[in-house]
């Protein structure tokens, strides 16, 4: 076959399937337990750090934050 | 060492800049030459004045100079874009507007895409290269990477600008619809762009906050597609070294798709995901309370990204295309009628419990105006691409007046909502100089808006209808230039909504510009750090 049609069959097939299960599979790890709290948080970032980058050790107090 | 190899690098594009403009077989291939060699030649002096000087030591702030830099280059392409076009659309009604001693020049066919670049890339690609570089420092906690890296994307971006808009004046066009820059445009760019990419990526690696905003996340699926968009429409082979003319590599229906692939992704990546990025931060911040769901922006920016990539064949209904293909392009763009009102709703609900800013704050009203733009022109886009609405639609003012409701209304006021926020902060100011020049701005800005696009509704839809009216004999009923003339006084309107547009435009000019001189600088903070 031309490498049009195979293309052209991978993409309607597996190509197809890849795309949609990584787009479900996205959606779904969005609601993941325990994902409110690290939304939250994640949501929360322009309201810290507004005039000058973190120093290294509030960086990893924010790490730890983020991950108790 | 590294001033050394700039200056050889300099010198050598000196060099190929003269033999070039020696050598060029047209003038505004010619004038590139020459506007190369000085730009080169400039940063040669420039560079060499300061080699071996002793280098002050790395800063380790925010890099917000060359975010200051944008947002004035924003605001100085904007006035240039909104005044060319308010001066083409009283051409199209004024046809004497064409002087005869400026054919071939600034007639309307040349002007014309000088006005969409300086709109779209230039305005708009300066305000999301600030808003891009402010936004994922504040959102990371880190400084940008690679030093001044950013300061050659901004200074490569303006040399595009300038080449692309000097070219479209003297008659250098690829003929691709918002990719009009010859082949050496489309490489130069190339470059400046992956260094964009660098940046922003390395910026990412480096951050402080163990997650990455969502505003990131659109950033960088525009940052990334556009790449992709832009090499595969620009593959072309010029037909000489010293010439502008270059020769596409696809042909016929391939070519008119892989144009459309990228023009509707231009218009999903450029003036969508980037500015969603912009609306993910500043509708936040100006509202000082998060977005209103954080999972609803994570399915948003998933659904909206695999659905936007297959629109491009609703500009090609009823043509060579297959039906297949422009019946996937329809299906797709109606699908994506949800993620943007889920986007739309995320944005305006996060006013939710501050509803009551509306009343105080102009910022804030012309940012949830901004929304309520890209909701109608979202609901507009997805209609308008079915096949038989756009048998009417397509080719008729309509489609001007949709893309207006969309650049006007979505675009443009999300960026001077971001204007208005980013200056007091960018030049450490406590506020702006004049908040009710900015409700002046917010009401001349929508009224010309709702002039434009109510306008062009009118017009597109008539001459739609005149198109295909026929008699009892099957004989078309009007000829072209009826429909021509019918169109006149809507086009009178559309000039006038435009000039509205731009005086606001120039009262946010002065008022920030104001702001920079006059506001009173913000007071010390407090040394301490907030207890979190």
């Amino acid at each position: 076959m031309d490498t049009y049609s195979v293309l052209r069959e991978f993409a309607g097939s597996w190509g197809l399937v890849f795309l949609f299960a990584f787009f479900v599979g996205a959606v779904l790890f969005a609601f993941r337990p325990g994902s409110r709290e690290t939304h939250r948080d994640i949501a929360n970032i322009p309201f810290r750090n507004e005039d000058k980058p973190a120093s290294d050790d509030e960086a990893s107090v924010d790490l730890k934050e983020a991950r108790s | 060492m590294w001033d050394y190899v700039k200056l050889a690098v300099l010198g050598a594009i000196v060099v190929l800049a003269a033999i070039a403009a020696n050598y060029a077989r047209d003038l505004a291939y010619q004038v590139h030459a020459i506007i190369i060699l000085a730009a080169a030649g400039g940063l040669f002096v420039w560079t060499l004045r300061r080699t071996g000087e002793a280098r002050p030591a790395p800063e380790t702030g925010y890099l917000d100079g060359v975010v200051r830099a944008g947002v004035i280059a924003t605001a100085g392409w904007g006035v240039v874009g909104f005044l060319a076009g308010t001066f083409i659309a009283f051409q199209l009604a004024f046809p004497q507007l064409n002087f005869e001693w400026a054919q071939g020049y600034a007639n309307f066919g040349r002007l014309r895409p000088l006005h969409t670049s300086a709109v779209i890339f230039a305005f708009g690609g300066n305000a999301l290269l600030a808003t891009s570089f402010y936004v994922v420092q504040r959102t990371s906690a880190a400084r940008l990477w690679g030093g001044n890296a950013a300061w050659f994307v901004f200074w490569g971006y303006q040399l595009v600008i300038v080449l692309a808009a000097t070219g479209y004046l003297l008659g250098q066009t690829q003929g691709k619809e918002y990719a009009e820059p010859e082949w050496y445009i489309d490489l130069w760019l190339t470059i400046v762009w992956v260094v964009y990419l660098l940046v922003f990526l390395g910026t990412l690696m480096k951050r402080k906050e163990p997650h990455i905003y969502v505003a990131n996340w659109f950033y960088l699926s525009f940052i990334v597609t556009i790449a992709m968009l832009h090499i595969v429409n620009n593959l072309s082979l010029p037909v000489s070294i010293f010439g502008s003319k270059s020769v596409q590599v696809f042909a016929g229906v391939q070519d008119a798709m892989t144009q459309w692939w990228y023009g509707h992704n231009a218009v999903g990546f450029f003036l969508t995901a980037g500015f969603l990025g912009m609306m993910y931060y500043f509708v936040p911040k100006q509202a000082e309370r998060p977005v209103f769901s954080y999972k609803l922006s994570i399915i948003h920016f998933w659904a909206l990204i695999f659905l936007y990539i297959w629109a491009g064949p609703h500009h090609l209904h009823y043509t060579a295309l297959p039906d297949w293909a422009s019946t996937l392009g329809m299906v797709f763009s109606v699908i994506l009628w949800m993620p943007s009102w889920g986007g739309m709703i995320n944005g305006l609900m996060t006013l939710s419990g501050a509803w009551d800013k509306l009343r105080t704050d102009p910022v804030i009203r012309m940012m949830v105006v901004s929304i309520g733009f890209y909701g109608m022109s979202t609901f507009e886009g997805p209609m308008m691409s079915i096949r038989a609405v756009n048998s009417l639609s397509h080719y008729t003012d309509w489609t001007i007046g949709h893309v207006h409701s969309g650049a006007l209304g979505w675009n443009g006021m999300i960026t001077f909502g971001a204007l208005y926020f980013l200056v007091p902060k960018l030049w450490n100011k406590e506020r702006l100089y004049s908040l009710s020049m900015v409700s002046w701005h917010f009401w001349l800005a929508t009224i010309g808006i709702v002039l434009y696009a109510a306008s062009m509704w009118v017009t597109g839809i008539m001459e739609g209808l005149m198109w295909r009216e026929v008699d009892a004999q099957g004989f078309l009923v009007n000829s072209f230039a009826d429909t021509v003339a019918a169109k006149f006084p809507m086009y009178v309107v559309r000039g006038l909504g435009g000039v509205l547009y731009l005086t606001g435009a120039i009262i946010m000019v002065y008022n920030l510009w104001m702001t920079v001189r006059r506001s009173p600088a913000k007071a010390e903070a407090p040394a301490m750090a907030p207890a979190e």
